[in-house]
């Protein structure tokens, strides 16, 4: 067990964990931030994506500790004052979703991927977001949802 | 509950006879406490009749109930009403489609809804959520009590108002005099009383042609807590003082424990081993020092010799479990049949094991309270799960509760309840609160899986066209939509219940999906055999009205008439019906000319199931419900032998993806004159054998095994 400071969402915390644990699993069960999912454990599902330092991050796959002086943003800490982001409110717009276990990692893909291209191409889109994985079957709405919110944000900025 | 006993539960819902439950449907607060909870107001109960009997088993078809509360419906003093069910939300939408029937019938706002489901202290009993069942079942059983609720409160308005009641018009949550001169809210009528009503008969629902909320797209109730996060999965409940628990696994299926060292993970701080007869776990604060734990735990297993995906079909073609279903009388009369045709094909079908997966795996948190446990996991059937609860710990009822948060999804993957009873165990021993979240290799290789099968068939037609023989043989994968939709004067159609190696049960569309992909890979074999065109073909054999207007309507919409196929572009077709869903399936593929790799580049799907209840979760659900079909027509496959399952993992399971993504395009039918059925299920069904009817279009390459494209989506050699 070691101490290490982790910057979520903004806020400093300082988390006592055998320094191996997953940041995943320090998220979920040491900070109560389950908006991040457990799916795979190997990277494969991208339920566990956050953005560290605006990167999308399988955080199964790292350890907490490799976290650590990163800024590091969770599904939580998307909404700002009561207002969704241009990502999130698409997906509500589309019903992007049906059981909703994916959506925060898809989401955590989509906002690093309109980060990096406001208007991304095809090609771009499916080599952002073939790692996350929805079981239901919702890619179309999901699709729908990321051209809708690329048009947001080219047509003003993310939020 | 053995797989035998799952697949049981999934016929006797197709057949519609009653369930086989033992539980005794006693809820577990008495009417005090449960009015109590609920704060004054009104409550629509149910009268034991025996037309309920179907839906809800032996708990309201018995005649021991006057102790229950059976209670569905309850209107508080603020106008807000609290709809009680034992259907759970797994994502195919019935928390927005249920109180979307219920605000219809009540006259009542949707957003003055809120589903209490699932929580096995507050609702009345049920089998479980599966077989398409909540929406020709669930729906009408609620629309019931909402009838009763409305008339109890215009009868109540008409007394105070000392009025006919018969003038009285009851809307948007008030009832008014015809001139609005008076008007009372539903929270004003039943303000600070606590009253009761008894529903017995059935009343009159509001026709379809007259829906303001049901059959209006109202987006998922609550979305906005899945876009935030806030939504509580099953995996997601803390609760204080709550440990980390972990399950020591055998090294394979069968396997019988040879020697066990806990010594060392006994010595670790603040971990706690729990041994009882063939159970042993660990208990932590962290799920990381219990993982670690784990491994610490020394122990040999002896794991028998077992059949694998080797000769796996001959295996259940020769290992059979019981009599075969279905009429064998008219065998004599069928080969005559066979024989005088003009055209004979014969051909056999397989189709693999595969695995739900779930995006969250089986969870569960459990808690012991002076002698109550209380278990929050993710389960189609609660009470099921109570009743296994009850039986591991020797425990009555009312000292069971599950609860079941809207989860990860199942897709008939999650009737039963391993990781509560884990949870449950290490809780007792740890006497705290215990979270046991299955690992995904854990839930590929402990869980179950869609059964494996062999289908065999034989079929003979006219020169003309009409089909008057048709042999069906399916071996172990099941009986659901086994029989045949088109005409035919001579038929035997027979189930082959089989041993199966692995653990199997219910899946999203279970044997349908088999069914369906043999039969309508047949009968576009026949239709090239007759050198005839497929819808065509089809068309000629079938008389159901229904399912030649969704074939129509897919094939218009796909333009069929004009899609002529050509070896790197194929066009497919198929369609069937299955647990009241009428469906038909247009598949466009292409095929690398380099790379021999299959990719579906479009599929249109026309579907109808009576009334619709909220065309965008239908649509949502058919969309879905294509995109899942893919992984098991193309790619998903359980690699299994001696005893274990060799791909366990993500990384060796390749589920469908973004880029396997083809341009979907649905038409809903909405027949307003026809009750509606479910429609999480039979959407998956027309895709495989349309994909494969294209792949025989372009390449003349007929595949009859799911997965067609297994390695790396290439046609086979």
């Amino acid at each position: 067990m070691g101490e290490m400071l982790l910057n979520v969402n903004g806020k400093p915390y300082t988390v006592n964990a055998p320094a191996e644990e997953s940041l995943l699993s320090v998220l979920r069960n040491h900070l109560n931030l389950t908006g991040t999912k457990y799916g795979c454990g190997e990277g494969q599902c991208g339920a566990c994506t956050v953005l560290m330092d605006g990167a999308a991050t399988r955080s199964c796959s790292i350890p907490a500790a490799a976290a650590a002086g990163a800024k590091i943003t969770t599904i939580e800490g998307l909404e700002q004052n009561g207002r969704l982001t241009a990502v999130q409110q698409a997906f509500l717009d589309e019903g992007a979703f049906q059981c909703g276990y994916c959506t925060s990692g898809m989401i955590m893909s989509v906002t690093a991927l309109l980060r990096d291209e406001h208007t991304p191409n095809e090609e771009e889109i499916l080599g952002a977001m073939n790692g996350n994985v929805c079981r239901c079957g919702t890619y179309p709405r999901i699709l729908e949802a990321i051209k809708r919110a690329s048009g947001h944000a080219a047509g003003g900025g993310a939020r | 509950m053995s797989p035998h006993e799952l697949q049981m539960l999934e016929r006797e819902q197709n057949f519609g006879t009653s369930g086989g439950d033992t539980t005794d449907g006693k809820s577990q607060l008495d009417r005090r406490d449960f009015l109590k909870f609920l704060g004054g107001g009104l409550l629509v109960c149910l009268t034991p009749l025996p037309s309920f009997a179907q839906e809800s088993g032996h708990a309201f078809g018995s005649h021991e109930l006057p102790t229950d509360i059976s209670a569905w419906l309850h209107i508080d003093a603020d106008g807000r009403v609290k709809v009680f069910t034992g259907k759970v939300e797994v994502g195919q939408n019935i928390r927005t489609s249920l109180a979307q029937a219920v605000a219809e019938e009540l006259r009542v706002p949707f957003d003055s809804i809120t589903m209490i489901m699932g929580d096995t202290d507050l609702v009345p009993w049920d089998m479980g959520t599966f077989g398409s069942r909540t929406t020709p079942t669930m729906a009408p059983q609620l629309r019931n009590m909402a009838v009763a609720g409305r008339e109890l409160l215009v009868e109540m308005a008409a007394q105070r108002w000392n009025t006919d009641s018969s003038k009285l018009i009851a809307a948007a949550g008030r009832v008014a005099t015809p001139d609005g001169s008076k008007s009372l809210t539903y929270g004003e009528l039943t303000r600070g009383e606590a009253l009761v009503k008894s529903v017995a008969g059935d009343p009159p629902f509001t026709p379809a042609t007259d829906w303001k909320i049901a059959g209006t797209p109202v987006p998922k109730a609550n979305g906005r807590d899945f876009v935030t996060g806030k939504h509580q999965f099953p995996s997601d409940v803390v609760r204080p003082g709550m440990m980390f628990g972990a399950v020591l696994r055998p090294d394979g299926f069968n396997a019988t424990l040879a020697s066990l060292d806990t010594s060392a993970a006994e010595k670790m701080p603040s971990v706690k081993v729990v041994h009882e007869g063939d159970f042993t776990g660990v208990v932590a604060d962290d799920p990381f020092l219990a993982e670690r734990a784990l491994k610490l735990i020394q122990a040999q297993w002896s794991v028998p010799d077992q059949q694998g995906n080797q000769g796996l079909f001959e295996y259940l073609k020769n290992s059979p479990d019981g009599k075969a279903e279905g009429a064998d009388h008219a065998a004599d009369a069928l080969a005559q049949a066979i024989a005088g045709a003009d055209v004979q094909l014969e051909a056999r079908y397989t189709v693999e094991y595969i695995a739900h997966a779930p995006l969250e795996p089986r969870a569960a948190v459990a808690e012991w309270n002076n002698g109550k446990l209380t278990v929050w996991t993710g389960t189609q059937r609660p009470f099921g799960v109570r009743e296994e609860l009850m039986q591991t710990f020797q425990l009555p009822a009312d000292k069971v509760r599950v609860l079941q948060p809207d989860m990860g999804s199942g897709y008939g993957g999650k009737h039963t309840g391993e990781a509560a009873i884990e949870a449950a165990r290490l809780s007792k021993a740890a006497g705290k609160p215990v979270k046991v979240v299955w690992t995904r290799e854990e839930e590929f290789t402990w869980a179950y899986f869609r059964p494996a099968g062999l289908i065999e068939i034989k079929a003979g037609a006219r020169r003309d066209g009409t089909l008057v023989a048709w042999e069906f043989h399916n071996y172990n994968s099941g009986p659901a939509a086994i029989g045949t939709p088109y005409e035919v004067a001579s038929k035997l159609i027979q189930y082959h219940p089989a041993k199966s190696p692995l653990r199997q049960g219910s899946y999203r569309g279970l044997a349908a999906t088999a069914n369906h992909f043999a039969r309508e890979s047949h009968m576009d074999e026949m239709a090239h055999a007759l050198k005839m065109d497929p819808v065509a073909f089809r068309m000629k054999n079938l008389s159901n009205p229904r399912l030649k207007s969704v074939l129509q309507a897919a094939t218009d919409k796909f333009g069929w008439t004009v899609a002529k196929s050509a070896p790197e572009r194929g066009y497919g077709v198929a369609c069937g019906t299955d647990k009241g869903g009428f469906v038909a399936t247009c598949a466009e593929v292409a095929i690398d000319p380099a790379t021999k790799q299959v990719r579906i580049r479009r599929v249109v799907e026309a579907w109808e199931s009576g009334a619709i209840v909220n065309p965008d979760g239908l649509r949502n659900q058919m969309q879905g419900a294509i995109i899942q079909a893919i992984g098991g027509a193309l790619f998903e496959r359980i690699l299994f032998g001696n005893g274990r399952v060799q791909n366990p993992l993500f990384s060796k399971y390749r589920l469908p993806r973004f880029t396997d993504t083809p341009q979907v395009e649905i038409v809903l039918l909405d027949r307003k004159d026809l009750p509606s059925a479910g429609a999480g299920e039979t959407g998956l069904v027309g895709l495989a054998p349309a994909v494969g009817n294209a792949i025989f279009a372009a390449t003349g390459k007929r595949l009859r095994s799911m997965p067609m494209t297994p390695d790396d989506n290439k046609l086979p050699a």
